[in-house]
């Protein structure tokens, strides 16, 4: 600090430990909640001294929630959506980037148009294309009347219907939010400002494009690749609209859409304990993720929106 | 923009393009166009027959009292959030930069709600402001001696998602607000002081005016955060009710699609989404990244 202020250094530091504790206070809360006996959560008003029955709640939750199996569902959607948007954007940027051939605009635009397009407001189309991703094939089929044409081949009528549906499996889960505008834009601007000379030099050696690619940008990119793995593997597992739309499985549910049915009702038994342990069990991967690699996180969440 | 020296290859730019093309192509552009030309269609709910009825669709949904209420509910709730959430984390952030120890351990203690789910967040708040069990519940019906109840008052229906979605955005302003405090200059602060501007001046007149653009830029996310990624939260905690006054533009298109299956009019929502996001994207490329800028 550039003067002495002691009044107002005062003030800073109480004001900022408000902060942390409005911040903080909805965790706190529900944590002491999951420790308690139902009979003491459902006290008006709750006592925050922590029970004895935390370990008692968890295991209620983890079998009653079936947390196993949908913590399991979150992660691999989670990494799909990680492992394939970065793999995706990257590949697709190196070619953006480093190649020159007709139809590299036309790809770019393409690609930047969908920049800011969440799948929130293409909910309906988009689930009838998962539903039956030969969907759009199955139309031309239609309209060239190809069924006529079939029958009259074979003799007899034959129905050809195209069917291929991505409800309740991973890749449905994770496949349409994979195609990301934003990776792609970030990577575009990290390659724009690796030197030309590494490119040249690869060059002159002999290096194919894929050599340079492995050998040279990818290690280049590699606190770009932790930032965004942070960022991701966060929007991947709270995801909400799109796996509540594609699975009706309860098998194949993802952990933040089954707490729904831990929720008390009205005129349930107010087992807030039990809900709030899965609650608290259910966020604690991404948290450990961003607070384990909190540097890259930081980074990552500045670059990629800016 | 491209690179001086590149490589020449006939196919393998195509091949490593292809996969992003096809998907952006599968999941945007197909659907998008589906859903441009189911808006002009009226479909029978078991998608049997459809026929052509030009902008029945747009006009039934503008005409509509409940959407337009809901386009009134989807605006107060977006500024709701966007204020309490910008001017908490800004707060934080100023108190945080002030602080000379510990800035490590506050970042840490302040960024991990960004990691909780939407619709975690709303259950925790749930909880908080349960009318019969919540602690800040009863907080607010000792202190203003009010009736708490957001099962029934969509006033309180409307409070109770504001806070279980600003709250997760304080964190993600926090990281913003803090980013672009330490890229003010030291020395601007410093040759104010030595002019004699109180600390309170030199945020008024120095440090707010350099964060203006940090401002509009999460004036916008946050805009769009409580339009689109706050379903989680309505959908666990008030379902749109009571009475549809939490029921934003998200989760009516949700709702009408999937639960009413009124294809044509949810199409037709979609497509007014869909055009305000791109109006919005327009607007921040073309004013707010252009005119903010202070710093060179």
């Amino acid at each position: 600090m550039i003067e002495k202020t002691p009044i107002l250094d005062i003030f800073t530091y109480i004001f900022l430990m408000v902060g942390i504790l409005i911040v903080g206070f909805p965790i706190i809360y529900s944590l002491i909640a999951a420790t308690l006996p139902l009979e003491d959560v459902s006290k008006v008003p709750m006592p925050l001294i922590p029970g004895d029955q935390f370990m008692v709640n968890m295991k209620e939750a983890w079998t009653r929630g079936n947390l196993g199996n949908q913590i399991f569902n979150s992660f691999i959607m989670a990494t799909g959506i990680t492992v394939g948007k970065i793999t995706v954007s990257m590949i697709g940027a190196f070619s953006i980037v480093y190649f020159d051939y007709r139809l590299r605009v036309v790809a770019f635009a393409s690609v930047f148009c969908t920049l800011m397009l969440p799948v929130e407001v293409r909910i309906l189309p988009t689930y009838e294309m998962a539903a039956n991703l030969l969907g759009p094939l199955q139309g031309l089929w239609d309209v060239l009347h190809l069924n006529g044409l079939v029958s009259w081949f074979a003799g007899h009528d034959i129905e050809v219907s195209l069917n291929w549906s991505l409800l309740d499996s991973y890749t449905g889960l994770t496949l349409p939010l994979i195609a990301s505008a934003t990776c792609t834009f970030l990577f575009r601007q990290f390659f724009l400002t690796v030197p030309e000379e590494l490119c040249e030099a690869a060059k002159m050696d002999g290096a194919s494009p894929m050599t340079f690619f492995r050998k040279i940008l990818f290690p280049l990119s590699k606190t770009n690749i932790a930032a965004l793995i942070v960022i991701e593997f966060v929007y991947g597992y709270n995801q909400y609209l799109w796996p509540l739309l594609i699975t009706t499985n309860p098998d194949m549910t993802t952990a933040v859409i089954g707490l729904q049915d831990l929720i008390p009702q009205a005129d349930d038994l107010p087992e807030w304990n039990v809900a709030l342990g899965a609650a608290m069990m259910v966020m604690l991967p991404p948290v450990l993720v961003v607070l384990s690699m909190q540097r890259w996180f930081v980074k990552g969440l500045i670059e990629k929106e800016k | 923009m491209i690179k001086r020296s590149t490589f020449k290859s006939g196919y393998l730019p195509y091949l490593l393009i292809l996969p992003q093309i096809l998907v952006t192509l599968t999941f945007f552009y197909w659907p998008a166009l589906q859903g441009l030309s189911q808006s002009f269609f009226l479909s029978d709910p078991f998608g049997r027959s459809s026929k052509f009825v030009w902008f029945y669709n747009y006009i039934e949904l503008f005409t509509d009292p409940l959407y337009l209420k809901s386009i009134v509910t989807t605006i107060t709730f977006s500024i709701a959030v966007a204020t309490v959430s910008i001017t908490l984390g800004l707060f934080i952030a100023t108190m945080a930069n002030r602080a000379l120890r510990a800035t490590a351990l506050v970042r840490t203690l302040l960024i991990w709600p960004y990691a909780v789910a939407p619709a975690i967040s709303g259950i925790l708040w749930l909880f908080l402001l349960h009318p019969s069990y919540g602690i800040v519940a009863l907080t607010i019906n000792n202190w203003f001696g009010t009736e708490w109840n957001p099962v029934l008052y969509g006033k309180d229906a409307m409070i109770m998602i504001t806070m279980a979605s600003s709250w997760k955005q304080i964190s993600y302003n926090f990281v913003f607000f803090m980013a672009g405090l330490q890229a003010i200059p030291r020395s601007l602060i410093e040759a104010a002081a030595i002019d004699g501007a109180s600390p309170f001046k030199r945020f008024w007149a120095i440090t707010f005016p350099l964060l203006t653009p940090t401002f509009f830029f999460l004036s916008v996310m946050n805009i769009i955060y409580s339009f689109f990624e706050t379903f989680g939260v309505i959908h666990t905690v008030t379902q749109g009710g009571p009475g549809g006054s939490t029921n934003i533009l998200v989760y009516k298109v949700y709702q009408d699609g999937f639960v009413g299956l009124n294809l044509g009019s949810s199409a037709a929502q979609s497509v007014v989404l869909m055009s305000l996001i791109i109006l919005i994207t327009f607007l921040q490329f073309r004013y707010v990244e252009k005119k903010v800028q202070y710093t060179g």
